[in-house]
């Protein structure tokens, strides 16, 4: 009977490990898909250079906690929390001015590179941040990140004890920002600027001649889109998602990509979709990659990677505009 | 004839493949040039082997291959409408057919999948039944075709920017599935041997044409290993370019395009959208699958993590440079974009010669390159030190990536489109309109 209770008490625990995890995996994918949604929404174009800019964001926080550097200057950081025992508020100042740096890169990208393409079809304006990506990546990979680099997160790689379950800090921490972030996203969707950004994202023209500044709306969303994808990228960098808490080539540079079936779920034009969307694709990944481990070697290592992909097939099958998109009214 | 080139009376002159007689002049000495080129220092033994030796032979015959996918990425793209981030995992197919067929192996008992699990062999084996070349590669776009008709019913469903995004879906599971199956890939990263190019009958010692060692060909001229397999791949293109071409002006073509233009209004029309959008799918894999077979077995030796995302979007950088929808376009597009990392790389060598040139030259070169410590330059000369100056081959995906945008932004039609541009004031010269 005691090696029953124990099994089961194992089996709770495995499961609750297993479900903190997949809601930190679900948090992660949430700020990364919310970024992409924004962008979309406002402009309409599916944003594949959201894994160069997150991974950029990722790294400049790296430089500027880890290194003690600032990115492109020659200059020690100012505000870098010592290595050993960090700053939280030190710290978070750091990440607030990293987001700005991320949301003024997104900006960049859309006044060079989006705005001159303003009613172009959605597949050009999807390739040219394909581009953006690929001319990107080396400068991520090769010039600033040889080495992975460490994010040197106040909280390290500590965890909470809860019923004999390890929950790391991290995990909560993700949760917690991807909370707020979303609270921020709904907020800012009922104020003025974002009922602005919606109707741009109805009709251009419409929004346009009712004396929205589009323009304007194009800049905010690009510049959100981009800080909440950084923000996804750094989350992602924290003590128990990578074991060592570091920015790394390996898995950083694909994690926006691993995120596509997320929004592809939910539907590219909904906010909520990507809540939802990140949730069920995290789940599906995280308890297939717990539960059915015992088949690794016919799915082969790293099967559970797979897995949003095979969930986003199978969705598309039955829905093809996500669980929650705008289905497209089609005229001849 | 020469009178007035673009009065058509009937409609084969319309279809026609080459409808004027300087089209047909400008392919004729086009071709001329290129087996010129192949032939280079073996017959032109006066000419400078720089211009046409092994140097370039070796980039323009890895393009072939590669040209001969993009064709079946326009057919998709291009002439059917459907955006598919794709291509490489329909390549990857082609190649391990091709390797399962082709290659040399542990017997047909290792081509059972997870044979390791079932117990039939006690070390991991290769699949490879040795067949000859004459069935692994119409077996390659066969079985690329099949399993593009096998994901078509997801992709019919989907539009625009969904199916782009299942396609890429589609490349992960494919690198997935060569991790799964070492018994087809080979080892994930280092991959294993393909078939060579030669020609046999069936399995028998000295093939009828021998492609992996120099000699002479059917007893008249002597050519190099590159140059064999050059010509036979160029030969190979041709026929393939002109299916294609044959395709597009056809019924089927007609079908597609008018998927591409308008969706509904091509239903009414009577043309059944889903049954149209998987022969796309299917033609475009057969493409691919063919490719990627030739590709792999000219490369010699591939692995797994060949076809993944960025071979796809090689694709599309292809297209959109060269011009989508035409056949000329992707000709162009394919020799622009695969032949950039070895013109920046030829480049950046001539450059690092003229550091001690006269002053405006030198000054660029210094100002460009990076040689060993305390110098300022963004391209490090040093190909194998990582770190900010960064090496030729980094710099190689910043220029591709900037291209594609810059074609985007400024000339949507790309390279076909500028030659339109410049035809069309030759046109009408002395008049600007």
């Amino acid at each position: 009977m005691s090696i029953a209770t124990a099994l089961l008490a194992n089996a709770g625990t495995t499961f609750i490990q297993t479900l903190v995890k997949a809601l930190a995996l679900g948090s992660v994918y949430i700020l990364i898909a919310l970024g992409f949604v924004i962008i979309f929404k406002g402009t309409q174009v599916l944003n594949f250079a959201a894994g160069a800019i997150s991974m950029a964001g990722a790294i400049f926080l790296a430089i500027m906690v880890g290194d003690g550097g600032l990115p492109f200057l020659p200059f020690d950081n100012p505000l870098a929390p010592s290595l050993d025992d960090p700053d939280l508020v030190l710290w978070l100042i750091n990440l607030v001015i990293v987001l700005f740096i991320a949301a003024l890169f997104g900006l960049v990208i859309e006044r060079i590179a989006i705005r001159p393409m303003v009613g172009q079809p959605l597949f050009a304006m999807a390739v040219i941040t394909l581009g953006i990506e690929v001319a990107i990546r080396p400068f991520n990979l090769d010039a600033t990140a040889i080495q992975a680099r460490t994010l040197n997160v106040p909280w390290g790689a500590d965890a909470w004890e809860l019923w004999g379950a390890q929950i790391p800090k991290s995990y909560v921490a993700a949760m917690i920002i991807a909370t707020i972030a979303g609270a921020v996203v709904i907020l800012f969707y009922r104020s003025r600027l974002g009922v602005a950004m919606r109707a741009v994202a109805f009709d251009q023209e419409a929004a346009m001649a009712q004396g929205i500044n589009v323009g304007r709306v194009f800049a905010i969303a690009w510049g959100l889109g981009a800080a909440l994808a950084a923000l996804g990228a750094i989350v992602y960098g924290m003590a128990p998602f990578p074991p060592g808490g570091q920015v790394s080539q390996e898995i950083h540079p694909i994690l926006a990509l691993r995120v596509l079936p997320v929004i592809v779920l939910g539907g590219l034009d909904s906010a909520s979709g990507a809540v939802y969307g990140g949730l069920i694709i995290a789940s599906a990944e995280v308890f297939a990659g717990e539960y059915l481990s015992q088949w690794n070697s016919t799915l082969g290592s790293g099967y559970s990677t797979i897995v949003p992909y095979v969930v986003m097939l199978i969705v598309l099958l039955v829905k093809p505009y996500g669980l929650f998109g705008t289905a497209e009214v089609r005229r001849v | 004839m020469f009178g007035r080139p673009l009065l058509r009376t009937s409609y084969e002159q319309d279809a026609a493949m080459l409808p004027t007689a300087f089209q047909k002049g400008a392919l004729a000495a086009f071709m001329l040039a290129v087996v010129l080129m192949g032939l280079g220092n073996s017959v032109f033994t006066w000419l400078p082997s720089s211009l046409l030796g092994p140097t370039w032979i070796n980039p323009v015959t890895n393009l072939l291959p590669l040209a001969i996918a993009a064709l079946g990425f326009n057919i998709l793209v291009g002439v059917t409408g459907q955006v598919s981030i794709g291509h490489s995992f329909f390549m990857g197919v082609g190649a391990y057919t091709a390797v399962a067929l082709g290659g040399t192996g542990d017997g047909v008992k290792a081509c059972v999948p997870f044979h390791d699990e079932l117990g039939l062999l006690d070390q991991t084996g290769q699949c490879g039944l040795d067949f000859p070349m004459w069935i692994w590669l119409p077996a390659a776009g066969i079985m690329a075709a099949l399993v593009g008709i096998f994901v078509s019913p997801a992709a019919v469903k989907v539009r625009g920017l969904y199916l782009a995004i299942v396609t890429l879906g589609l490349v992960f599971i494919g690198l997935h599935l060569g991790r799964m199956l070492p018994e087809y890939a080979g080892d994930f990263e280092s991959g294993r041997r393909w078939p060579s190019l030669d020609i046999k009958i069936w399995r028998e010692e000295t093939p009828l044409v021998q492609m992996t060692e120099d000699g002479k060909w059917f007893g008249l001229i002597h050519l190099s290993e590159e140059q064999k397999q050059f010509f036979f791949l160029l030969a190979l293109l041709v026929v393939f370019t002109i299916l294609a071409k044959n395709i597009i002006r056809s019924r089927t073509g007609r079908a597609l395009a008018a998927i591409r233009d308008r969706d509904i209004a091509a239903e009414v029309m009577g043309v059944p959208e889903f049954k149209y959008k998987r022969i796309g799918f299917a033609l475009s894999s057969f493409y691919a699958g063919i490719g990627g077979a030739l590709w792999a077995s000219y490369l010699g030796r591939a692995s797994p993590v060949d076809w993944n995302l960025f071979l796809a979007v090689d694709f599309i950088a292809i297209l959109l440079i060269g011009g989508v929808g035409t056949i000329v376009g992707t000709l162009l597009g394919t020799v622009f974009v695969e032949l950039i990392p070895d013109v920046v790389e030829t480049f950046t060598e001539w450059l690092a010669e003229q550091t001690e040139a006269a002053p405006p030259l030198g000054w660029i070169a210094n100002l460009l390159l990076t040689e060993g410590e305390g110098d300022f330059g963004p391209i490090s000369l040093a190909s194998t030190a990582p770190g900010w100056p960064m090496s030729v081959f980094q710099w190689n995906f910043v220029i591709y990536g900037v291209l594609i945008v810059i074609f985007l932004i400024f000339e949507p039609l790309g390279l076909y489109g500028i030659w339109i541009k410049i035809r069309n004031y030759w046109k009408r010269w002395p008049f600007s309109y």
